[in-house]
């Protein structure tokens, strides 16, 4: 849907994973483009290789046959333009928040390091918590961390695997809302794995569903609702219920 | 004789009344009142069976004050403090670096582990003859044991700290482009800090215990060798005693500083979930 040209490109990328003698196929043959500044999420259940597939995409693991290129250019290993933001919180519990947030600029110098991590900081609302250690966070300011570490570089692409799945509900909201407010901002390539569709829905411009194992992509869906989305429309309700279908499972209880 | 039942009873009553306490009296009156009832037993059983040998808690309280008084106990102290403090600082010296190392390097684990792994249990008082063998009776010989002692669990304890690293803060690392020194410097050591200060841990409690050990069969010198030296000279077990209460709580001063170093705030996370 968006006019920009590619960004990162997975061509025909398969992953099995040898165990007891056998090999369990865990992404079958995906073929995916993603454009330059897009929001892509990655829908579908427990298992289904999502997360492989991105661990693959940010040079954490190899795929088993296909390739992933970013640019035009293979992947072969992980780079400080793509920043993987994780699951678990990938934060250092030893270092300060700042100390975490200026790891990537390490190399700028001082005044540099410094007008960048207030600005992150500023941006992902911790100011006042420099000097705080990981543990005196709460769980949502730990993952505004995490964020802040990975924008602090100003990535390309963003590679974000549950990032959210720890937090509460209410918290949760406010970290997509702030997701938004920042790519809206920067306009980095994002790639955005969950299993919850209203996650999916309430970021992406184009949700990718995966098959249960082994994952194979089983449709690609544009959401075509401008920011700040209506969870109550019903173009909402509209998407909600294709995915679902596409899920196999029904909406209602 | 009324005294220890005198204190026995006001031991009981004191544990009766402090569980009704709240939680930080609690913590101290109960180990004192548990503590005086067990010297008041001790009291009791020494008068029970009439030994004449073993010392009754008032015996050992003059036997303290006289090593007190006495030049030789100080003497003593600072010579085991001396053995311990060089070989637990020389091994952990050598066994931290390695440990990062083992525990960081496949390779270097699979050619060294089976080989540690070989030589760890064997009791450092097993090494007592070789080390008089290489060192004599001195000091040597005693810093040697310790490093033995102090080496293994150092070394292992390290090994297993940087194992057991969490895959998302190498992948973090990887990430960023952390890698060679910075890597071990920034991440590895840090990461694993918390585990390495355990190991510390263990190893000053080894250390302790096995220089006592030592110096009664190898030195002339030393808090173990003043136990040795109580009996041989006129069966002073009031004196042995009094040195093993001593050694108890000079361990216990030993573990309070090192549990100092957990509370820095670059490794307090690693102990708060235990």
């Amino acid at each position: 849907m968006s006019s920009n040209p590619d960004k990162v490109v997975f061509n025909g990328v398969s992953k099995s994973f040898g165990k007891k003698g056998e090999d369990l196929l865990v992404l079958e043959d995906i073929n995916l483009n993603i454009a330059e500044g897009e929001l892509v999420c990655l829908l579908g259940p427990s298992g289904c290789g999502k997360s492989t597939l991105l661990n693959i995409a940010g040079g954490f693991e190899a795929p088993t046959t296909g390739s992933v290129r970013v640019d035009g250019e293979p992947v072969l290993r992980p780079d400080p333009r793509r920043v993987f933001v994780f699951q678990e919180y990938g934060i250092f519990p030893w270092a300060s928040v700042w100390d975490n947030i200026v790891l990537g600029i390490r190399h700028l110098s001082r005044e540099r390091q410094h007008e960048i991590a207030q600005e992150t900081i500023d941006l992902v609302g911790l100011s006042g918590f420099e000097r705080s250690y990981p543990m005196e966070l709460s769980g949502g300011m730990k993952q505004r961390v995490e964020v802040a570490r990975a924008l602090a570089v100003s990535p390309d692409v963003l590679y974000m695997d549950e990032p959210f799945g720890a937090l509460d509900s209410l918290t949760r909201l406010t970290m997509r809302s702030e997701l938004i407010r920042i790519w809206q901002d920067r306009h980095p390539t994002i790639l955005f794995v969950t299993h919850d569709v209203d996650e999916a829905i309430q970021l992406a411009e184009r949700v990718v569903v995966f098959s249960a194992r082994p994952g194979r992509i089983e449709e690609i869906i544009d959401v075509d609702l401008p920011h700040p989305r209506d969870l109550g429309a019903p173009e909402y309700g509209q998407v909600k219920n294709r995915l679902y279908e596409r899920l196999g499972v029904s909406h209602r209880i | 004789m009324s005294a220890a039942w005198i204190a026995l009873v006001l031991a009981a009553a004191g544990l009766a009344f402090g569980l009704r306490l709240s939680r930080r009296i609690q913590e101290w009156v109960l180990p004192a009142a548990l503590a005086v009832a067990l010297v008041a037993l001790w009291d009791l059983a020494c008068r029970f069976t009439g030994s004449v040998i073993f010392p009754t808690p008032h015996q050992t309280w003059l036997a303290s004050l006289e090593l007190i008084e006495s030049q030789r106990l100080w003497g003593d102290i600072v010579a085991s403090l001396f053995r311990v403090t060089w070989g637990f600082f020389l091994a952990a010296g050598v066994g931290i670096p390695l440990g990062l190392v083992i525990g960081w390097s496949t390779r270097t684990f699979r050619a060294m582990n089976p080989i540690i792994q070989g030589l760890r249990p064997i009791s450092p008082i097993a090494w007592i003859p070789i080390s008089i063998l290489w060192f004599g009776i001195g000091d040597g010989a005693g810093i040697f044991l310790i490093f033995l002692s102090s080496f293994f669990p150092i070394t292992v304890g390290t090994t297993a700290a940087v194992r057991n690293i969490p895959l998302v803060y190498q992948r973090s690392a990887l990430n960023f482009g952390v890698r060679g020194l910075a890597l071990f410097r920034g991440v590895v050591f840090p990461a694993a800090l918390p585990q390495i200060i355990t190991s510390l841990r263990i190893a000053l409690g080894v250390a302790w215990l096995v220089i006592v050990a030592a110096e009664m069969v190898g030195m002339d010198s030393g808090l173990g060798y003043l136990i040795n030296d109580a009996r041989n000279a006129g069966s002073r077990y009031d004196l042995v005693v009094a040195t093993m209460i001593m050694i108890g709580l000079i361990g216990i001063v030993l573990d309070f500083l090192i549990r100092r170093l957990e509370r820095f705030d670059e490794v307090r996370w690693g102990y708060v979930q235990r």
